[in-house]
């Protein structure tokens, strides 16, 4: 076993140097502006880290599902499967279950990816009501 | 960021020129790399004419090879679209000097620096910019139907892109990237099942008209930047480009740039002729959402190939899922 501090722990240590001392001691030049992505490319290994472990397990679920594959099937694979059927035509807009699993899973996505994206920020505030579809 | 032996070269070169940009300049200084990837570099420097400075802008084409070049209209041709655009009455700098080889440059053109905002952050946000945004989409849409306009005899030699081949262009990028996104997929199926008729006549399009792309002051639109994804095509893309959700900066009930309406972005494009197809705005809409995505994963392709080492090139990979999330919003609302 490690010991620690945690990857979430470093991460976070090295986040606040980044924002808290690298960049006022470089405001004003290109480095402050490079910290703070930096800083941000932290914070979303620290989001994948929490979240991407439950996230794939419903991804893999929902495309299983669709496809009516395998449900151990490897995630990349049914999503280039699932691309596959709709490219040909075979599933499209209409297809039952599709757009609704492509928000849960995009959902998820944005959850790591850019949380604070104004479209995420707005579906998070209004859940869907399943009747409105 | 610039490398020094750049810096240093350009710095010689506008020394070159710097009597000739500004009456009684002797020296080109404060140069400065604003920004710039593999397809184009801009500069900012001033000419010292006695104890003052006047302001300009170096536009250059990096050296070596350019993945989008062949996209791009070329830095020639762009500094004759906005004299031309400029002539017309649409708010452009004015283009001073057009690279030649003997300025030892490589190829670019040196135009006046605008003094106003161009983060389109906080002309969106900002407080002294609230008169601007009542008019800016209504001059938007003013500039645009001037733009679309212009005769195009009289234009330089441009690309021909019409609904059809722009969607051609993604689909090739995106497949060209071999990522799996099914909701890129749906929009591509969605987008050629809508794809409009090729306009009837090509018009030039500036092909980048968004908030960001803008010079603004407190009074509304001084000039309108970056030419080189200009083209001759469908007028509506312009209009579609302008409303997709990436350049809103959060300020999506806005859906003109986040400070205007499509009311107020129509009656500016009629008031100056232009005429609106709402239809094809919406497919130039939806395309544009996709194009954001695309252009996310090209700029992750770009580093991950290490023709760019910026950090920030790696991060926007993660906000492909920025479109997706759009495009859904767009195809599949909720609720």
């Amino acid at each position: 076993m490690l010991d620690r501090p945690s990857p979430d722990e470093l991460l976070d240590a090295v986040a606040s140097l980044l924002r808290e001392q690298v960049m006022p001691a470089a405001a004003g030049t290109p480095l402050a502006y490079h910290a703070r992505v930096a800083a941000n490319a932290l914070d979303i290994v620290r989001r994948q880290i929490a979240l991407a472990p439950a996230a794939q397990q419903r991804e893999r679920a929902a495309l299983a599902a669709l496809l009516a594959s395998d449900p151990a099937t490897d995630v990349a694979q049914l999503n280039r499967a699932l691309c596959a059927r709709i490219a040909s035509g075979a599933m499209s807009l209409e297809t039952p279950g599709l757009t609704d699993a492509l928000w849960q899973i995009t959902l998820d996505k944005l959850a790591v990816d850019q949380p604070t994206y104004d479209t995420y920020v707005r579906q998070q505030a209004a859940p869907p009501q399943p009747e409105d579809r | 960021m610039a490398e020094p032996v750049d810096q240093a070269r350009v710095t010689a070169g506008l020394q070159r020129l710097a009597a000739a940009l500004a009456p009684g300049g002797h020296r080109a200084d404060a140069v400065q790399r604003l920004s710039g990837g593999a397809s184009q570099e801009t500069w900012a420097f001033v000419v010292r004419v006695g104890d003052g400075s006047v302001p300009f802008v170096l536009r250059r084409l990096p050296e070596g090879a350019l993945d989008r070049a062949r996209m791009m209209a070329g830095p020639e041709a762009e500094a004759h679209l906005i004299s031309a655009a400029g002539t017309a009455g649409v708010p452009v700098p004015a283009v001073c000097h057009v690279l030649r080889p003997e300025d030892d440059l490589g190829r670019g053109f040196v135009m006046e620096r605008l003094h106003g905002e161009t983060l389109g952050r906080r002309i969106v946000r900002d407080a002294r910019f609230a008169d601007a945004r009542r008019v800016l989409a209504r001059q938007c849409g003013a500039a645009m139907a001037r733009i679309h306009a212009l005769p195009t005899e009289e234009l330089p030699a441009l690309r021909v892109g019409g609904p059809q081949a722009e969607l051609q262009v993604q689909l090739d990028a995106h497949r060209g990237h071999g990522t799996a996104r099914p909701v890129f997929e749906l929009a591509f199926q969605w987008l050629r099942s809508h794809c409009p008729s090729e306009p009837a006549r090509p018009v030039l399009v500036h092909g980048d008209f968004r908030n960001g792309n803008l010079v603004v002051d407190e009074g509304g639109l001084v000039g309108v930047l970056d030419w080189e994804l200009a083209h001759l095509g469908d007028p509506m893309e312009d209009l579609g480009w302008i409303c997709v959700n990436a350049w809103r900066f959060g300020a999506a009930e806005l859906p003109v740039g986040g400070f205007g309406t499509r009311e107020d972005l129509f009656a500016g494009y009629e008031a100056a002729g232009g005429r609106v197809d709402a239809q094809r705005m919406r497919y130039w809409e939806v395309l544009g959402t996709l194009k954001w995505g695309v252009v996310c994963e090209t700029m992750l392709q770009a580093w991950r190939r290490g023709h760019e080492r910026d950090l920030e090139k790696a991060v926007i990979g993660r906000r492909a899922s920025e479109a997706e999330i759009d495009l859904l919003a767009l195809l599949a609302p909720r609720g």
